[in-house]
């Protein structure tokens, strides 16, 4: 079982880390994992996006062509990176940046208010964590046990009270995203 | 030793100073400046030396006296900081003086763009510099390959008093893939490294001895002898040549139809798409130097099997590894090229393309 | 029989091969009798330029590197930092260090290594035949300022003491002359001192030594001393610009 996945949004907006958290998850697990970022001036300001691909097979490429699922989190991505979806693959996108949403209908939509939804557990720089939640919701890619593994060695000494709400908007990600199952 | 999720350019420097090396001098360029600020901050912890040169035309003099000085030592840089480097780079292999240089490449020519390529394979293997000399040049494909091949690196430098490259990407450098370390050298290990280049390097004359007189040189103006160095050196090359080649082999077959050769990043996309046309039955090889000199002539030679009807070259250049494959195949089937400049990674898709029109 | 004089053990019995009249003789012997006056014949080591010295890898009893063209400085920051133990110089002639290593010289001092530095200031390239170097006189000719120096067009000859002790990191610096006996000695005093700090590991010095180059200029030696004096001694200020240790503490 191979996942190829591609997470994309504006700088700031935390997206490499959506991947290198499901990538570290993954890791934990046993699995291959591989973690790809762009990079240079386009991340100062302007879009970032990262493939990430999770694995029991050692992995060949970590360029992605047709991801199996994507995440975005601004119309701009979804409008270049929703067409390379593969067929009955999966899209999430955040209602509040994409407002011309997805027109595709040989894949799965799941379209998510997320800023709304960070803001109300309180602080919008928890929608990368909320949209971890929703994949993991959904498609079982890793364990929520790993992902806490992973936030906890990053966040439990240096700031444990944003690792609460992290987790607290994974585990909302996750009920959001067993909806769709 | 469990498994960390790193960086190539962090993977690379780490594997370094695991390896002995506590000397490192460098200039910043995107996109391997991970490598250079994790060499700053583990250095001092280390008790080695960090120096962020003037130039890389600076840095690569300070490897050549520190290599000089029979010390494991190490600089990095970016396709084109390594144009600049190609001075110090020609005067340690005129001079033998073991060290390993780093390239994560980019898109060129000139400043180019930061984004990954391949264009400096003539540059690392065919020469760079001035004058008769050949550089080991190492290719890894993956995070782990990257971390593997620098410790090696050291270890064939030393061997053969040579420089080593390691040819990556920016792509390898940037992205993060689980990686495994080799334990780091022990004390008594590290003393040993610091001791084996006593009977040439520059070094304390520490019996007193009259005649101790050690010249770190590459001059020489009466051309018999210079002529008589230069073959010396090619002895060496020769040994190189029968001793150091490493490839991979992929799915190599007689039954391949076609016979894939690529190296570092741009073998992997290859695979995705060699996988993918195994399940629809299509049988493809792939042959993936990981020394770009010494060359693996016989190996791709020998994996162009019976119904191979072409071999096919991919690059994230122009084709400059194509020639080498010519004299590979050496007529034997057709050897056709395709690639991606300007920093353009080829896709899976791109690759499946082109090797599904062969059929 | 009595001995009087004799080479210092310092230098090997390689013959000089600079010109006859010329100083660089006199500075590298200069050199090699103070690294043998401070004991540190085992423990010294040396870069050598490209230009006239570019042999100096040969005259020295000791271990020496030679350096891509104005490279030492780097050269010799690798060397030091990678054997810290040892005590390392360079020996750079004005093209090598004030022109195509001007970056390495000045950021060796600004970094402060520990190195000593000595500089041949003769105000042209003589090894490759009288061109026009960075301390070339305005108004001097060379093979390419045929109608002399002109500073509105290529700029005024560089003072590298002055250039250096803009920095703060250097321990010492000073300018000498090898055009008078009197001179001599006093850069002999200059040289040994700059040995004895680097000795002593109290961190970077700079010793320039205003030299004549009878050959590329044209003059037999003694014309030439005086050339100099009248003509380069002005321009460049014999003396010393940092001294820290001589500095009330």
């Amino acid at each position: 079982m191979t996942t190829e996945m591609i997470c994309a949004g504006f700088g700031g907006q935390g997206v490499l880390t959506i991947g290198r958290f499901l990538a570290q998850a993954g890791m934990k697990e046993g699995k291959n994992v591989s973690w790809l970022p762009s990079y240079g001036p386009e991340m100062r300001g302007g879009t970032a996006n990262v493939s990430t691909v999770i694995s029991d097979e050692p992995i060949a490429s970590p360029i992605v062509s047709y991801p199996d699922l994507l995440v975005a989190l601004n119309q701009p991505s979804l409008d270049k990176f929703g067409p390379m979806v593969r067929k009955d693959g999966i899209i999430i996108y955040n209602t509040n940046m994409c407002p011309r949403g997805c027109k595709r209908d040989d894949v799965q939509l799941i379209p998510v208010p997320m800023n709304d939804i960070a803001n109300e557990i309180g602080s919008a720089i928890v929608l990368n964590m909320l949209a971890i939640g929703i994949i993991i919701g959904k498609t079982g890619l890793v364990k929520y046990e790993s992902i806490e593994e992973v936030l906890n060695s990053f966040l439990r000494e240096k700031n444990p009270e944003l690792l609460e709400k992290n987790l607290q908007a994974i585990k909302r990600g996750i009920e959001i995203g067993k909806q769709y199952t | 030793m469990s498994k960390i999720l790193m960086k190539g350019n962090e993977a690379v420097a780490e594997a370094a100073i695991r390896a002995g090396c506590r000397l490192y001098f460098a200039y910043p360029i995107t996109p391997q400046s991970e490598l250079i600020e994790y060499m700053a901050k583990m250095m001092p912890k280390v008790g080695g030396t960090f120096i962020q040169a003037e130039s890389e035309v600076a840095a690569i003099n300070m490897v050549y006296g520190a290599a000089g000085v029979g010390k494991r030592v190490m600089t990095s840089s970016s396709s084109p900081g390594i144009s600049l480097k190609q001075e110090g780079i020609s005067y340690m292999a005129g001079a033998e003086l073991p060290a390993v240089i780093v390239n994560v490449q980019r898109g060129g020519p000139g400043l180019g763009d930061i984004q990954p390529a391949q264009g400096d394979y003539f540059q690392a293997v065919k020469g760079g510099g001035h004058g008769d000399y050949q550089l080991i040049v190492l290719a890894p494909c993956s995070v782990q390959e990257f971390a593997d091949l620098a410790s090696d690196a050291f270890d064939l430098a030393d061997k053969y008093r040579n420089p080593v490259m390691i040819l990556a990407d920016g792509m390898l450098g940037q992205m993060m893939e689980p990686v495994e370390f080799k334990p780091a050298k022990t004390q008594e290990e590290l003393e040993a490294l610091a001791n084996q280049h006593l009977s040439w390097c520059i070094c304390p004359n520490a019996d007193g001895d009259a005649k101790h007189h050690h010249e770190i040189n590459s001059l020489e103006l009466d051309p018999e002898i210079l002529e008589k160095h230069v073959n010396k050196l090619y002895e060496k090359y020769a040994e190189i040549e029968k001793n150091e080649v490493r490839y991979e082999s992929y799915n190599v077959s007689d039954d391949n139809e076609i016979l894939c050769v690529a190296w570092g990043t741009a073998a992997r996309v290859v695979k995705s798409a060699i996988n993918e046309l195994a399940v629809r039955g299509k049988s493809i090889g792939l042959v993936r130097p990981i020394t770009c000199w010494p060359y693996p002539y016989e190996a791709i030679a020998s994996a162009i099997g019976p119904k191979v009807k072409k071999v096919y070259v991919f690059e994230l250049n122009s084709g400059q590894m194509v020639e080498d494959v010519k004299i590979a195949v050496n007529g034997k089937v057709p050897v056709d090229f395709w690639g991606k400049l300007g920093g353009i990674v080829f896709t899976p898709a791109d690759i499946q393309a082109k090797l599904e029109a062969c059929f | 029989m009595q001995v009087i004089a004799k080479r210092p053990e310092t230098l090997t019995a390689e013959p000089f091969t600079y010109c006859p009249g010329c100083t660089h003789g006199i500075a590298t012997r200069l050199i090699a009798e103070a690294i043998e006056e401070h004991g540190l014949i085992n423990l010294m080591a040396g870069v050598a330029p490209v230009g006239c010295a570019v042999f100096a890898y040969k005259f020295f009893n000791f271990d020496m590197a030679e350096a891509a063209h104005g490279r030492a400085p780097a050269v010799a920051t690798g060397m030091k930092r990678g054997r810290p133990n040892m005590h390392i110089f360079t020996y750079q002639g004005d093209g090598d260090l004030a022109a195509i290593g001007t970056a390495e010289i000045v950021h060796a001092a600004n970094r402060g290594e520990h190195i000593s530095i000595f500089f041949i200031n003769n105000a042209i390239y003589g090894m490759t035949g009288g061109q026009m170097a960075p301390t070339t006189l305005a108004g001097m000719k060379t093979t390419t300022s045929p109608y002399g120096r002109n500073p509105d067009d290529i700029g005024y000859p560089i003072r590298m003491c002055e250039l250096l002790a803009s920095l703060v990191a250097p321990y010492y610096i000073e300018r000498v002359s090898l055009l008078s006996p009197g001179d001599i000695l006093r850069a002999k005093k200059a040289v040994n001192k700059a040995i004895q700090y680097n000795k002593e590991e109290r961190g970077f010095t700079f010793i320039e030594f205003i030299s004549t180059c009878p050959t590329n200029w044209g003059f037999d030696p003694d014309k030439a001393r005086e050339w100099a004096k009248e003509n380069m001694l002005p321009y460049y200020k014999l003396g010393v610009f940092r001294d820290k240790g001589e500095e009330v503490q």
